[in-house]
Formats: structure tokens, C-alpha cells, sequence
């Protein structure tokens, strides 16, 4: 551009689009570009310059060289507004990928607080399910003692002293008291015995329960036995309540459990707390009722038992049997885990191991 | 018990598939355990006798055998030692399939060629013995050629085994399984009622029965048979024993082991010579009275166990006078045992009561076939059909038998038959049915309870003898109740969801506790289940020497005692974990730990009343956990505390050194404190660390290792350790000021204190004091420390003025100063 030009008002519009063009792409920076826009739009540019001298030009002249102007401005500011959206995605990218962090390089050890969660014990996450499901169902959940009495443990549930059904519970008995006569709970069943006792005692029959909780019994562990293990066991006591009742709240659970594929059924059994009484079997979780290894080919797993409140037990209570009815189910939870999660071995419940511990 | 289908067959004719048994069988509650089909594949295997055996050149395992199997000889190559020339031995010819699918080819072995093989008991599927051959030599009916099932007296066969519950005493016997598969099907079923000729002389003539403790052996009968020749068995009657997974021993005792395993009544037969006096003596055993039992145990009676209901009472079995013979309805003694010179046999049948029989069978620890079936209770009046069912078997094994004329029959009180009124509604109330009278009457009359209709709606029932199990009045009830659901069918009864207006839910105190588990689990923490029966001696590791509770009857002496501490158990998973290079772990467990019998605690927990509660041990639950990643030590215990405290909402937990200046057991006796609620409050736990030395002995880290544990008992119990407001504190829209304080305060001040003071200074318009920093060293005194708190000031309402702030943070100082001792640095 040459100076004569400009300060004789005559300017060149072609030539100075040109021209600003070029120092417009030639800026590499932000910063850069604000500079040639000052250069090129500011008001001692030889645009403004030109502007300014637009009233020394005829009217007619002057409106078309005016037009001119302003195009040429216009289109110059979209052009720089362009180039710096574009200068300004270059600079954020250049900062980005200076702070990269390879994420698969975080060492959570190297921090204060490790940023990793721990686990439930796969007993409290299979109980807590367990719990929820029978919460949904309308149960609260109760508790009692882990030590109890001979009269809460064995002889409230039927279960006299000597009893030939003891020999199901093989018990540890406990230093205390007289001989015999306190043990480790074989079941949550006592837990079942004071819930009806309170109730009696405060009016509050109907019952609707499940008691979980850690049980003992004198076996040698095994893969598939422990003789410190869980349990939830249930009961319901209310007028009018059937064997139907019963079956049907197997059901539900059952499916609400183990899934929609999964059915329960009901096999005679004998258990001194109930009359009738049953074992309860689920569909094989492994093949799903086609039959294999696990349910040796039978399509069902036995999961527990169940059966009608025992009108021994009701007298043991202080429930009338002719005015109440009730029904009680039990099975274990680490038993329920194994099947679910295919643990071969019981024992690995209690060797605290942050492998096996961290799959749940 | 293993009941074979042919013996079944005896009394019921069964017309069904195995399959369909075995369904029948499992919905009868007879519980199918396992089906055997057993003595299938036998019928190319001959009987075979040893003509040659010599040695095969290069060969010192293998023989060259040649037998005679009614043919051609045969020569055989046999790797077995354990027979000669002229005994009999099975052979499996040349294309036989033995029972394990095996086939026999000829072979050439070193230039000998087999003919054929001679078989082991376990080849064929008839013993476990797989050691040397089957040898046949003596057995009856084995002649060369002869089919060896037949020489064996062999069918094929199917045995179910079943699991038979405690309250089936009838069903656990062949006739009693056949009973319930024919009231399941609507088959006949046909008990026979034997009887056989008595031509001797009197039984009264021979021997006496006296019956001096009626209450322990309400029956006792006793018959006599003479002329016997004590040898084998029938081989039909031996074949069933070993299908029903008993020995054969002699024809007197198997046909007594038969009848029991036939009819459910144990019987006991004496050699009448042997007896001290000829008769039997029932009487109650004197106290440290010494029995000599079959199994040649010295077994001392009359004297009371441990345990309730224990009465130390013992039938004892005695000659007529008064020797003691056996245990009695458990096991027999040795001195009138029957052997081969046995001419004269004494036959006990009695009946027991069974709580007597389960208590010396309990306190002796002799369970035998016969006490198992006294203690769920035998048939009173089943006796005389098993006496004479033993008479008749006796008199077909050993034909010169003579038996006694008549029965000794001592009686006491048997009781009158059990009749029940068996309403139909509450039966149908109970199972949910709608079974009519009748309908009830069908399923029950083919399991043996007579019925008779007492108008539309009830039944009289006469329960039968065999039924010990169903109880008279109400109770009974229940129990037809169930009698008529399982020939029914359980699967018949529909399902129904019962429904209910109480809403569920868990307790706060279990709302609380999962909060507590998601909290260590959000702290990196995984949840271990440690064992509650330990080595008390682990526990005073951990330095809690308290007297535990101790177990009666351990399994294991490391399994003794009842956990005082859950310390000991969570080290031992550092160190398992640590020994498989899973070391910098954070674990945490909440259970349950014992202690002696606490009046106050076991009142605390136990709720409704109920005998001998106060002697119950003591339990709390805790949450313990231990932080033994990288970088942890006590801080990371008192962080997680801190989560647990805003999660659960805890108001004013102090950490405090214990009142008498001791150190927690097993904890840094400088980097721990106890948690107390409030200033006054309980301990409710500890925080710290876990002693070094500790640390070391169980292995369980490198480094420090944090701990905390509360007693969530006592800390989750809002009246013990109070709750922030639930009501909201509105947050300020105006800016707030803050004023850092730095003040020098004594050792013994703990920090908290510090913040009481500044908080009841600061009154309303302290937001908040925060600790962010602590200083000891150059420029404050020894036995002091620097600790440097910023005070954040803010009104609701205003923006606080320099005049404003200047005032507070003059009245926080001075207070500090005041209370506490603290000076302003």
C-alpha cells in the first residue's frame, strides 16, 4: 500500500483487502491478531483514515465510496473474527494437551485416602439382599442373642430335654450356669419364641418377621458346611393363615430372590417346631429344572424348611393355637450365597481373604 | 434305610416305573437319597473251578491259570494270589460285559493266551473287595458251568435308599415304606400275620420273665425255641441283608436283624445255655453298675450324666438271676451271645420308652439299629407279628427247630389307643384345602387310622399303635393334619399370598449398621468375617485377659472359648493376607464378642422375659477395623471415625485417654484414646493405633496400623450418644470474615476443649473453627503446644463489621485464656 495513496484519500480498496487479508492469516497468536486488527481497524487505520475523509467527496461519490467502506469493513471483521475462534481453539488445545494425564498410570496407593471402595462380606451383601427383598414383602427384620437359653434354643420349640430330635442340633454347650443348660443357638428359631413372647406381652399379635443371624452347630466343616454359619428364618402369625399361605410366600420370595425363573416346591419333612412340615426345594440356579451335576440331575436344590407353627410351640408362647395360626421358614444365607455365586467351598466365608472378598 | 423293590414287593403290588417311585417316594417325605440297581450284568458269569496254576516265563505279577467251566478247560492269565488248584472262582468269558461295563476279549499276554477273567467281588459289583478273586469255594449250589447269580442266589434288584425323618418310626421299615407307596397309589397292601406250629414244651417250663421297672420297659415278651442248628442263612434271606446294608452272621441273628428290618421291631435272641439262670430280669441298672456289651466295651451304668432331663436311669437286660445281659433295647452283652454250638435260643421282644432309651443311648454314646428305633418308639402291640415272623424264619433255615409253646407276655401300663376328633374345618384351615369327611377319611384309613364319621363335619380317628408320632387331643390335630396333606400331596395344595397392613422395614438400630458398613466400604475398607470361637489365648494376645466364656464341649482346643475382642481375628486376616502379598489392606468386621453373664447388658438386649435369663454371657456388637494400607496409622482410624460421626449424624464424641491412665488393650499405648460419648459420657469405643509389638507378633504389617472399634450397641443408641439436629441451620447470604488464632496451650488440654471454649465464645456467629495447624518445638515452652485455628464469623442477617469481628475474636481469646490457660501467640 502505498502511503501517497493513502493520505490523498484515494485508497485502494482492492489492493487494501488484500493486504489485510494477508496480515490477518499471517497472525499466529491471539495476541498477534489483536494487533493487526488495531493495525487494519483502528482508528488511526488507513481505513478509519479513509472514513474520515469520505466528506471531503461529492455526495455522489461519496455514498458509493462510503458502501465500500463499510463492506470492506465488514467483511474484514468476520474474517479476523474467524481466524481468532480459530487461533483460540488452537491455544486451548496446545494447553490441554500439555496437562494430559495417562489415567492408567494413577498410582491410588501414592494417595492419602485410597480412591478405592472396600466390600461388604458376601454374608452381609446376601443378607442384606435377603433383607430387602422380605422387607419389600412387608417383614420387619428382628434379632436375638447368639447364646441362649435351653428353653428359647431347644425345649420352647418342642424340643424337651433328651429328646431324640436334639441329636438334628448337635450343640455347644456353654460354661455357664448349670450343665447344659445355656448353648450356642443351633438356629434363629429362639429369636422366633421371643418375638411371640413380646407380642403376647404387648398385644401386638399379628407377627410378620425374619430373623437373621449366626448360628453354631457341632459339624466338622467342609466345602459345603461350617459350623459357624447364617441363617434367616421367618415367621408369620395372624388369624386364618394355611399351609396355602405358606406355600405361596415361598413362592414369592423365590422368585423375587433367585428371579422369575426360578419356582419353589414343597417335600414332607419332619422339624419338631412345625406340623405339617417341609423341606422346600428350588429350581436348580445351574440349569434351571433341565437337570446336571449340581442338583444330580433332579432340576431342584433344597434350600430349607418351612412348615405350620407347631401348636406345642403356641402353648410354649402363650398363643392360643385355636385362635391363631402361623407358619415359619428358614434356610441359610451362606448356603444361599454358594448357590448363587458357585463358591465350592464354605470356607472361604472365613479366611479373610481381599481376593476373594473384593469379587463382592 | 435301603429298601430293596423286591422285599417292597412282598407286601404291596407295585406296578410303576422306578422313576415314578422315586417321586412318589420323595412327595411321601420318605426322602429318595439314591436308587442302586444292583446285581444286573451277571447273567454270562460262571462258577469256575481251578484246575492248573503255574508260572508265566518273564511274568512275575501275572499266572497261567487253567479252569474247569464245565466245558473244554480253559486256560486264563489271572494277576491274582489269593486261591489254589481246586477252588471255585467266577468267570467272565470271552465277549462278557461285567457290571462296570467292562468287556472281556482274548488276549495273548507273553505268549499265554486268556481265555476269558476271573473276577474280583468289585469287578462284578457284588463287594468292595477288588484285593484278589471271589473266592466261591464252599458256597452252596457252586458247581463248574453253574451261572454264579444263581450259586449266589442273586436277582436283579432295585434298592432305594431313604432318608427317613424322626417322626416316621412306622415308615422306617420294608412294611412301612410299602404301606405309604400303597396308600399313594390306592394299591393293597397285605401285612401277613404268620404263624407257626409250636410243638414244644411250654415256654413257661423253660424260662421266667420278670419285668421289675414297668415304666423303662412297659413290655417285655419273651419265647424259646430249642433244637436249633445255627448255621448260614438262606441265601434269599442273607442276599436281602446285604441289599439292606447289613452282614449276615448266622440264621438266629439275621433272621432276628431280618424281622427288625422287616417290621421296625428290634427283637434279641440269647443262647437259653448261656443264660445264668433261664429267664430274662428287666430291672433299673444300680448306680456304677458294669455292663460287658457286644462290642466288647466295659460300659458303666446308673450314674446321672451332664445336661437337663438327665436322670441317669438305665434299663438293664438281666438273666433270671439278676445278671445283667445287655443294655437293655441298645446292646447286648457277650455272655449269652449266640454261636455256633447254640442249640436253644431265647428270644427277647420288649418294648421300650423311648425318652429312657434316648438318654442312655446319649450318655453312652451307643447308637445301635436297635436304640435308634426304641427312642422314636416302636409298636407296643407290633411285637407278636415280629416274634413270630422270627419263629417262621427260623424254623425255614434250620428246619429241626422246635418251638416253645406260647409267649412270656409282661405288661404294664401301654396306654389305651389314642382317638382323636378330627374337626374337618381346622384341618382344612390349617392346609388351606377343602377337603370333605369323607374325602379325609380315604386318604387317612390306608396309612392304618381307622375313621369314623361323627356327623358332616369331624371323624373320630383311632390312631394305630405304630403311630407314636401322633399326638393325642389338639396337638394331634396337627399332626393328622399333616398325614393328610402328604397322601394328598403337597403339590396339590394351591399357593396364595397372604397380605397384611403392617408396613416392614428394619429397625433404626439395622438402618444404622448398614450405614456404619457403607461408610468403612467407602473408605477403602473390605468386611471380614473372623471366627467367634477362638484360643483363649489368642484374646491375651490382644491383651485381653478377661475370664471368657468357655465352650463345654469344644471341637478343637484352639475353638475353646467364645471371642472377648474381635482384635485378635482381624491381625490374623492382615497376616493371611499380608503372607499371599496382599498386604496394605484396610479391613473391617462387625460382630458379635462375649463376656461373663452382665445383668445389664443381657437386659439390654434380650427383651421379653423367659427362664434363666440373667445367666445368659453378656454380648456386644462392635464394628472394628483395622487401616493398614500405605501411609495409614491412627489419623486414618480417626478420618474414618470422623465419616462415621457426620454419616450417623453423632453429636460430641470425645477422644480421651482412659480415666486410670492405662492403655486399651492391645493398642499404642501413645497414639490411642478412648471414644467416650460427651465429657461425662460412656466409653463407647478406641481409636489409635494397634501396638507395635502387637503388630509384630501376629505378623500382621510392615508398618503402623490404624484401629478403631465402637461398641455400636451403646454409640448407635441416640439416648447414649446424641444426633445433630435434624432441623436446618440457613446459610448465610452475607460474606463472612475469618480470624485466624494461633494460642499456646498445655499437653494435657485437649484440642477439643479448646474448640468448646472458642465455640460458646463465638456464640451465634461463629460458623465454624477449624484446626490447621499444630507446632511443637523452638518458641513454645516443653509441655506445651502451638495449635492454630481459623474462626469463620458470619450473621444471618448482616455483613459482620471489623468493630464486630474485632469484639468476637477478643472475647474467643480471652475466654481461651481464661478457661483453659491458653496464651495467644
Amino acid at each position: 500500500m502505498a502511503k501517497g495513496s493513502l493520505s490523498s484519500g484515494a485508497i485502494d480498496p482492492t489492493a487494501l483487502e488484500a493486504e489485510s487479508l494477508q496480515a490477518i492469516g499471517a497472525a499466529t497468536s491471539t495476541e498477534a491478531l489483536d494487533e493487526v486488527e488495531a493495525t487494519l481497524l483502528g482508528k488511526r487505520s488507513a481505513l478509519a483514515t479513509a472514513h474520515r475523509r469520505l466528506g471531503q467527496l461529492d455526495p455522489e461519490t461519496r455514498r458509493s465510496a462510503g458502501r465500500e467502506l463499510n463492506d470492506l469493513r465488514a467483511r474484514l471483521e468476520a474474517v479476523i473474527a474467524e481466524r481468532r475462534a480459530g487461533l483460540r481453539a488452537d491455544e486451548r488445545s496446545a494447553v490441554l494437551e500439555a496437562d494430559r494425564l495417562d489415567l492408567s498410570e494413577v498410582v491410588l496407593e501414592g494417595l492419602r485416602t485410597p480412591l478405592r471402595r472396600g466390600h461388604r462380606h458376601l454374608v452381609t451383601s446376601t443378607r442384606d439382599a435377603l433383607e430387602d427383598v422380605f422387607v419389600a414383602m412387608g417383614f420387619t427384620v428382628a434379632e436375638g442373642p447368639e447364646a441362649e437359653t435351653d428353653w428359647y434354643n431347644f425345649e420352647a420349640l418342642n424340643i424337651p430335654p433328651a429328646h431324640p430330635a436334639r441329636g438334628m442340633y448337635d450343640s455347644f454347650y456353654l460354661d455357664v450356669g448349670e450343665p447344659e443348660t445355656v448353648v450356642l443357638r443351633t438356629h434363629t428359631s429362639p429369636v422366633q419364641i421371643r418375638l411371640m413372647e413380646a407380642a403376647v406381652a404387648a398385644g401386638s399379635i399379628p407377627i410378620h418377621s425374619v430373623m437373621p443371624g449366626r448360628c453354631y452347630r457341632r459339624d466338622t466343616a467342609d466345602a459345603s458346611h461350617l459350623p459357624v454359619f447364617h441363617q434367616v428364618e421367618g415367621v408369620v402369625v395372624d388369624r386364618g393363615l394355611t399351609f396355602a399361605d405358606l406355600a405361596g410366600t415361598i413362592e414369592t420370595f423365590t422368585a423375587a430372590y433367585f428371579g422369575p425363573e426360578v419356582h419353589s416346591r414343597l417335600r414332607p419333612a419332619y422339624f419338631p417346631f412345625t406340623e405339617p412340615s417341609a423341606e422346600y426345594d428350588i429350581t436348580c440356579t445351574i440349569c434351571l429344572g433341565a437337570g446336571c451335576r449340581t442338583c444330580s440331575g433332579t432340576g431342584w436344590l433344597e434350600l430349607g424348611g418351612c412348615g405350620m407353627v407347631d401348636p406345642a410351640v403356641f402353648d410354649a408362647a402363650g398363643i392360643d393355637p385355636l385362635e391363631w395360626s402361623g407358619f415359619a421358614f428358614g434356610f441359610g444365607i451362606d448356603r444361599c450365597a454358594q448357590m448363587r455365586h458357585e463358591v465350592a467351598d464354605l470356607r472361604n466365608l472365613l479366611e479373610s481373604d481381599v481376593r476373594f472378598l473384593r469379587q463382592f | 434305610m435301603r429298601a430293596p423293590l423286591s422285599w417292597l414287593a412282598d407286601f404291596v403290588p407295585i406296578d410303576r416305573d422306578v422313576d415314578e417311585l422315586v417321586v412318589a417316594l420323595d412327595d411321601l417325605g420318605l426322602i429318595v437319597e439314591g436308587v442302586e440297581r444292583v446285581g444286573g450284568g451277571l447273567e454270562r458269569i460262571v462258577v469256575s473251578k481251578v484246575l492248573e496254576v503255574g508260572p508265566i516265563a518273564g511274568a512275575d505279577r501275572i499266572r497261567r491259570v487253567v479252569v474247569d467251566a464245565g466245558g473244554e478247560p480253559l486256560e486264563i492269565v489271572c494277576g491274582a494270589f489269593n486261591f489254589g488248584v481246586d477252588d471255585l472262582v467266577p468267570l467272565a468269558g470271552v465277549g462278557t460285559v461285567l457290571p462296570n461295563g467292562m468287556e472281556i476279549g482274548r488276549r495273548t499276554m507273553r505268549g499265554v493266551t486268556s481265555n476269558g477273567m476271573l473276577c474280583s467281588g468289585r469287578e462284578l459289583g457284588l463287594s468292595d473287595d477288588g484285593e484278589g478273586l471271589l473266592v466261591l469255594t464252599g458256597t452252596e449250589g457252586a458247581i463248574p458251568g453253574a451261572p454264579l447269580a444263581g450259586a449266589l442266589g442273586i436277582e436283579p434288584d432295585i434298592v432305594f435308599d431313604l432318608a427317613v425323618e424322626g417322626n416316621r418310626p412306622d415308615a422306617w421299615c420294608i412294611a412301612g415304606v410299602a404301606r405309604d407307596l400303597a396308600a399313594r397309589f390306592g394299591l393293597p397292601f397285605t401285612l401277613p400275620t404268620p404263624q407257626v406250629t409250636a410243638t414244644g414244651p411250654s415256654v413257661g417250663s423253660l424260662a421266667s420273665a420278670v419285668v421289675e421297672s414297668p415304666e423303662l420297659c412297659p413290655r417285655l415278651t419273651v419265647r424259646v425255641l430249642e433244637c436249633v442248628v445255627v448255621g448260614p442263612s438262606p441265601k434269599w434271606l442273607a442276599r436281602r441283608l446285604v441289599l439292606a446294608g447289613m452282614r449276615p452272621i448266622n440264621n438266629v441273628v439275621d433272621a432276628s436283624n431280618y424281622v427288625m428290618l422287616e417290621l421296625g421291631q428290634p427283637t434279641h435272641p440269647y443262647d437259653l445255655d448261656r443264660l445264668g439262670a433261664p429267664g430274662l430280669l428287666v430291672r433299673r441298672a444300680r448306680h456304677g453298675e458294669v455292663v460287658r456289651t457286644l462290642d466288647g466295651v466295659d460300659r458303666v451304668l446308673g450314674v446321672p450324666g451332664r445336661g437337663l432331663g438327665e436322670t441317669g436311669e438305665d434299663c438293664v437286660i438281666c438273666d433270671a438271676a439278676g445278671e445283667p445281659v445287655g443294655v437293655g433295647g441298645i446292646f447286648g452283652g457277650t455272655s449269652s451271645e449266640i454261636s455256633a454250638s447254640t442249640t436253644r435260643v431265647l428270644l427277647e421282644a420288649a418294648y421300650f420308652d423311648s425318652m429312657v432309651i434316648a438318654r442312655t443311648s446319649k450318655r453312652l454314646a451307643l447308637r445301635t439299629e436297635a436304640s435308634a428305633r426304641f427312642e422314636r418308639g416302636t409298636d407296643p402291640f407290633g411285637i407278636d407279628r415280629a416274634t413270630e415272623r422270627f419263629c417262621q424264619l427260623l424254623m425255614a433255615s434250620a428246619p429241626t427247630t422246635v418251638v416253645a409253646a406260647g409267649t412270656l407276655d409282661v405288661r404294664g401300663d401301654l396306654g389305651g389307643p389314642n382317638v382323636i376328633a378330627l374337626d374337618t374345618g381346622r384341618v382344612n384351615g390349617l392346609l388351606g384345602t377343602a377337603l370333605g369327611r369323607d374325602e379325609m377319611a380315604r386318604l387317612l384309613e390306608p396309612l392304618g387310622f381307622a375313621c369314623t364319621p361323627r356327623g358332616d363335619d369331624s371323624l373320630e380317628v383311632v390312631v394305630p399303635s405304630n403311630r407314636p408320632d401322633v399326638r393325642p387331643g389338639s396337638h394331634g390335630v396337627a399332626d393328622l393334619a399333616e398325614e393328610v396333606a402328604r397322601v394328598f400331596g403337597y403339590s396339590r395344595i394351591e399357593r396364595r399370598q397372604p397380605t397384611w397392613t403392617d408396613p416392614g422395614g428394619l429397625s433404626a438400630y439395622q438402618r444404622a449398621r448398614r450405614q456404619v458398613r457403607q461408610v468403612l466400604v467407602g473408605l477403602g475398607s473390605d468386611e471380614v468375617w473372623t471366627p467367634s470361637l477362638v484360643d483363649a489365648a489368642d484374646d491375651a494376645a490382644v491383651g485381653v485377659h478377661g475370664e471368657p466364656v468357655r465352650i463345654t464341649n469344644p471341637m478343637a482346643a484352639d475353638q475353646a472359648s467364645l471371642r472377648q475382642t474381635q482384635m485378635a481375628g482381624l491381625l490374623r486376616a492382615l497376616a493371611w493376607n499380608r503372607d499371599r502379598r496382599q498386604g496394605e489392606v484396610r479391613l473391617f468386621e462387625v460382630g458379635v464378642v462375649f463376656g461373663p453373664p452382665d445383668p445389664a447388658h443381657t437386659a439390654a438386649r434380650a427383651g421379653s422375659g423367659g427362664a434363666a435369663e440373667a445367666a445368659l454371657p453378656a454380648e456386644r456388637e462392635l464394628l472394628s477395623a483395622v487401616f493398614a494400607a500405605k501411609l495409614d496409622d491412627a489419623t486414618s482410624a480417626v478420618g474414618a471415625l470422623g465419616a462415621l460421626r457426620d454419616e450417623l449424624r453423632l453429636a460430641d464424641l470425645r477422644l480421651r485417654p482412659p480415666a486410670d491412665g492405662s492403655t486399651p488393650p492391645g493398642l499404642h499405648p501413645t497414639r490411642s484414646l478412648e471414644i467416650r460419648a460427651g465429657l461425662d459420657g460412656p466409653v463407647v469405643g478406641t481409636v489409635g493405633e494397634v501396638d507395635p509389638a502387637v503388630v509384630t507378633e501376629f505378623g500382621a504389617a510392615e508398618g503402623r496400623v490404624g484401629w478403631l472399634e465402637l461398641d455400636l450397641g451403646v454409640v448407635l443408641d441416640p439416648g447414649v450418644v446424641g444426633r445433630r439436629s435434624e432441623v436446618v441451620r440457613p446459610v448465610s447470604r452475607y460474606p463472612s470474615s475469618d480470624v485466624d488464632l494461633a494460642f499456646s496451650v498445655a499437653d494435657t488440654v485437649p484440642v477439643d476443649l479448646l474448640v468448646d471454649v472458642l465455640e460458646g465464645a463465638g456464640g451465634q456467629l461463629l460458623e465454624s473453627v477449624s484446626l490447621f495447624d499444630v507446632y511443637r518445638g523452638p518458641g513454645v515452652e516443653p509441655g506445651r503446644r502451638s495449635v492454630a485455628f481459623r474462626l469463620r464469623f458470619c450473621a444471618p442477617d448482616r455483613t459482620l463489621t471489623d468493630t464486630e469481628v474485632g469484639a468476637l475474636r477478643a472475647g474467643c481469646v480471652a475466654a481461651a485464656e481464661r478457661e483453659l490457660g491458653a496464651t495467644l501467640r
